[in-house]
């Protein structure tokens, strides 16, 4: 029996994870019943993943425009204007659910297919980032993980030969059954060599690169392939292989054929593969296109359309070429070893039809692929929140030994050093890593300029589970912060929200006032969202995961000798806290790693004041005021004093002791390790000192002299007074002794 | 001075050889296309690091195999500068111009981060602008840089004093700890016997500016340039 032959049941609807009233409309849009190739097609761009059907009405609520947005949301990748005729293109992406069943794999074609995303819109990437959530590091199962996923974003990112820079990782209970990797990446263009995925020109040859066509990834919600065919009995795997050295021939091609203008559009087979690229490039360019499948690259016998149509498999592209071109696209990619087929043509009829030997398997309007119904669920706080927000403090006993809280924190694998991670990632190939991993923000020089672009992904602990507005607000506050701290100026950003099911109302309610947190913060600071990713449905068997949302922020230097790393310098040098030190324990990592307790109000954030500290940290990098400045945020401003003591060890640096006093009224422990917002510790030279001390009262930022840079010791008022070796030591090994 | 680099498919320091080169030495360059065979009258080759052909078997075993590799086997043969870095020095390693093997590194992990490197040998065209004892700041970035040769083998190379740099620490002591992939007496790099062919692990072309963290690169660089100038004289 043929696809097209099988009857569409209300069976094959459901497990197509497409609703009746779902499939009445396709009926209405088609005027008759589709078969099941279509039905697979709709089923793929109509799923959460690639439609959006849950989130698109609050993802319209976001900021996505400003002068220098040149792309915004829609596209492969976001692009930002960033002077003298270069751009940056950047974007992140969950692979949260792949990466959770085959870590290696999972992770690794995360890293392929946000590269993919990249350099399909002519850029060349130049950095890769990530930000990855398990459960305790004490579980095995997690160490394997762990284990998998680093090791699959290393082989991936160092084989193609990009730097992966910068990164996070957290561990939490609520990601014991469900981790979350999420990869971003940037890249490099030159305005006239912007390209999009659009179809265009009547009867301009559609061309199929890179790799095979195999089983692999077809959309696992499908059917037991033995009811599609008789043919294929396999059994289908719903994840993805990776071949980084494939995907670094296809880059290059890729980069080639576009920059030597050979092409209308082009676009990677990444979520939903060639079903995907088709109908997006064909809808965005206002067109229609016909492609045969018989004539697409295929690793094994006997694929059906549908099959062939909903494979995920990796290192693909489909591209428009001018009128002319097709004979030079076919000779560069021969040049690159990899399979080009012309698949197919651009039509003006907007349908998305697939042929297969000529015969008609799929017609349809490509438009309507492409805009999934749009759902506003129900939603509803949590009562939980209440709680959380009634939380009294005052409960909590402060720990009596602050010395040993510090210790027990500096080998939190949270906080600790992630140094175990990202010396597995080749983070200085291309030679334009000016800030290694290990510091607020990564910084990436433009060769030929003198242009620097600053970067960092962040998400936070648990602030988001006991607050998502608040919490949301302080992700992106403080992936802004990293970025004012390295002296650069935020300009952009791109977010992946990693949430559970929106179909629960308490989900959708987080959900909900997290887009409403990250919306206002970015409208604070002038910030446009340039695109990015939602992955939800992240579920533990006892409920679904903290709610998670990751933002990669982008920072511009004019002049990136401007730039500031976190650790202390020169001995004498003053050092200052920007900002409230504040005795707040709420949602802080002592609360829950020292008390073992979740909850309490989170911090709150006032988007003004935050602003304010943003502009005084800029302006005094700018002006060379700063030697150091440090975003102090997790763990608290112990932790935070502690790390610009001994960081410098990340770039060859001697470590540096202080001697500071304890400002503030009220908890020691509040004070040490409660994590207030809005603050950041930095150090000058005495003969700098007061300057910055008149910016920050200009642009009316409070500030405290803590003290001075010297010794070996690092000392807090009366409550710490430890060896900057012992804490460095811990800090830095603490990861490396879990794993070994 | 005029250099060429070779490019496999999957090199990808080649972009890195090319800028310390030409916009940090000043000097000429050329990329030479797996493919191709002419090297293009270059006065040192250089074999950049990567993941050529995509590892696939073993490191370095497939390019060994391609045209331009060949013409390096004739130019080295003839006495011309040949320097191998990182997949480069496996590429010549494999290829048979330099003893000994890379293997898997001890920790069984690819390892990314600045290293320090004993300038044991200045006696070649590829250190003579170092002093003997010099400590030089080098990144590393490999999963296979763990240095291996047969003991015999390790007679001849100490003999004819073919062990060009050694791992050590920041003050030049070359110990256990400061050996960071478990290469046999922390070898970082060796030469031929004819001392025209030179390979290391750690990168030269990654660390030509202080401001990506070394410019002790340079060194290397600059003792190439010297003996090329030496050479014309």
């Amino acid at each position: 029996m043929t696809t097209a032959e099988i009857e569409i049941t209300p069976k094959i609807i459901k497990e197509h994870g497409l609703k009746p009233d779902e499939y009445d409309r396709i009926c209405t849009i088609l005027g008759r019943k589709p078969n099941l190739t279509e039905l697979g097609v709709y089923s793929v761009m109509w799923s959460e993943h690639c439609g959006y059907k849950h989130s698109r009405a609050l993802l319209k609520t976001l900021p996505t425009k400003g002068p220098t947005v040149l792309q915004g949301p829609g596209e492969n990748a976001g692009i930002m204007d960033i002077g003298e005729g270069w751009a940056v293109a950047f974007k992140v992406e969950s692979h949260n659910h792949p990466s959770a069943i085959e870590p290696y794999q999972g992770a690794a074609t995360g890293v392929g297919g946000i590269l993919r995303d990249i350099f399909t819109m002519g850029s060349r990437p130049i950095a890769s980032l990530n930000s990855l959530r398990f459960g305790p590091l004490t579980d095995p199962k997690v160490k394997r993980l762990f284990t998998g996923v680093v090791r699959g974003i290393a082989d991936y990112g160092n084989c193609m030969g990009i730097p992966t820079v910068a990164g996070e990782v957290l561990f939490d209970e609520s990601y014991s059954e469900n981790c979350l990797v999420n990869a971003m990446s940037v890249g490099l263009v030159r305005h006239e060599q912007i390209i999009r995925g659009r179809a265009t020109g009547v009867n301009n040859p559609v061309i199929y690169i890179g790799a095979t066509t195999g089983r692999d990834g077809i959309h696992g919600a499908t059917f037991a392939s033995a009811e599609i065919t008789d043919e294929s009995t396999e059994k289908r795997s719903a994840v993805q292989v990776a071949d980084p050295f494939m995907e670094k021939l296809l880059m290059e091609a890729t980069l080639e054929l576009i920059h030597g203008e050979l092409l209308v559009g082009i676009q990677d087979m990444g979520a939903a593969g060639l079903t995907c690229s088709t109908c997006e490039m064909a809808s965005r360019g206002g067109a229609g296109i016909e492609i045969d499948v018989a004539k697409v690259p295929k690793r094994e016998k006997g694929m059906t359309p549908y099959e062939i149509l909903l494979s995920e498999s990796q290192e693909r592209m489909l591209l428009v070429a001018k009128p002319g071109c097709e004979q030079k696209v076919h000779d560069i990619l021969a040049k690159w070893d990899l399979h080009a087929a012309t698949i197919g043509f651009v039509t003006d009829t907007g349908r998305m039809v697939v042929k297969e030997n000529g015969k008609v398997v799929v017609d349809v309007p490509a438009e309507s692929l492409t805009e999934a119904p749009v759902y506003h669920p129900a939603k509803s706080e949590p009562a939980i929140l209440k709680k959380h927000r009634e939380f009294d403090e005052s409960t909590v006993p402060v720990a009596p030994d602050h010395q040993a809280v510090l210790m027990k924190l500096l080998v939190d694998p949270t906080l600790a050093s992630k140094r175990w991670v990202y010396h597995q990632y080749d983070h200085m190939v291309r030679s334009n890593t000016l800030i290694r991993p290990g510091s607020d923000a990564a910084v990436i020089r433009v060769k030929g300029t003198k242009l620097g672009l600053a970067m960092t992904i962040d998400g936070i602990g648990s602030y988001c589970a006991l607050d998502p507005y608040e919490g949301a607000k302080i992700v992106v506050a403080e992936s802004a912060r990293n970025i004012a701290c390295s002296g650069a100026q935020p300009i952009g950003m791109t977010d992946c929200l990693n949430f559970g099911s929106p179909e629960k109302p308490e989900v959708f309610y987080y959900l909900d006032r997290a887009i409403a947190g990250i919306g206002d913060a970015c409208r604070a600071f002038n910030i446009p969202i340039t695109g990015g990713n939602v992955s939800l449905y992240n579920e533990n068997p006892t409920g679904p995961i903290d709610p998670s949302p990751i933002v990669g922020m982008m920072g511009l230097f004019q002049d990136v000798e401007t730039r500031v790393t976190q650790w202390f310098k020169n001995d004498g040098d003053q050092v200052y806290l920007l900002g409230e030190i504040g005795n707040t324990i709420g949602g802080s990592r002592y609360l829950q790693v020292i008390h073992g307790k979740k909850t309490g109000a989170c911090p709150r954030l006032d988007l003004k004041v935050e602003l304010a500290l943003h502009k005084v940290l800029i302006q005094a990098a700018g002006q060379k005021l700063l030697q150091s400045a440090h975003d102090c945020s997790d763990g608290g401003f112990a932790i935070a004093l502690a790390e610009c003591c001994f960081t410098g060890a990340t770039h060859e640096a001697k470590a540096k002791g202080v001697k500071s006093s304890l400002p503030g009224k009220g908890r020691v422990d509040g004070r040490l390790f409660g994590e207030t917002q809005s603050r950041a510790i930095v150090s000058c030279k005495p003969s700098d000192a007061e300057k910055l001390e008149s910016l920050a009262k200009q642009l009316g930022v409070p500030f405290e002299k803590l003290g001075v840079v010297g010794g070996d010791k690092l000392i807090i008022g009366d409550a710490i007074d430890v060896p900057v070796s012992t804490a460095g030591d811990l800090f830095f090994t603490a990861i490396e002794k879990m794993m070994s | 001075m005029r250099f060429s680099v070779t490019v496999f498919p999957g090199s990808n320091c080649d972009h890195d050889c090319e800028w310390v080169i030409k916009d940090v030495m000043g000097q000429d360059v050329e990329m030479v296309w797996h493919k191709e065979t002419d090297l293009r009258k270059p006065d040192c080759v250089v074999v950049p690091g990567g993941f050529s052909y995509g590892d696939y078997l073993r490191t370095g075993a497939i390019a060994r195999f391609s045209p331009v590799m060949k013409s390096v086997d004739e130019f080295a043969k003839k006495g011309g500068l040949v320097i191998g870095i990182c997949n480069g020095f496996q590429i010549l390693c494999e290829a048979g111009l330099l003893p000994g093997a890379l293997i898997r590194n001890k920790s069984l992990q690819f390892s990314c981060r600045n290293v320090y490197n004993l300038v044991e040998r200045t006696d070649t065209p590829f250190t003579g602008a170092c002093q003997k004892g010099q400590v030089l700041k080098l990144p590393i970035a490999h999963g296979e840089g763990s240095y291996f040769i047969d003991s015999e083998g390790m007679k001849k190379l100490k003999a004819n004093n073919q062990v060009v740099v050694r791992y050590c620490d920041e003050t030049g002591q070359v110990t256990p700890g400061s050996n960071p992939n478990g290469s046999l007496e922390n070898i970082a790099g060796i030469c031929n016997e004819k001392r025209n062919v030179f390979g290391l692990m750690p990168h030269p072309d990654r660390s030509g500016e202080d401001m990506i963290g070394s410019h002790d690169g340079q060194y290397i660089w600059k003792s190439i340039i010297k003996s090329f100038a030496g050479a014309a004289r």
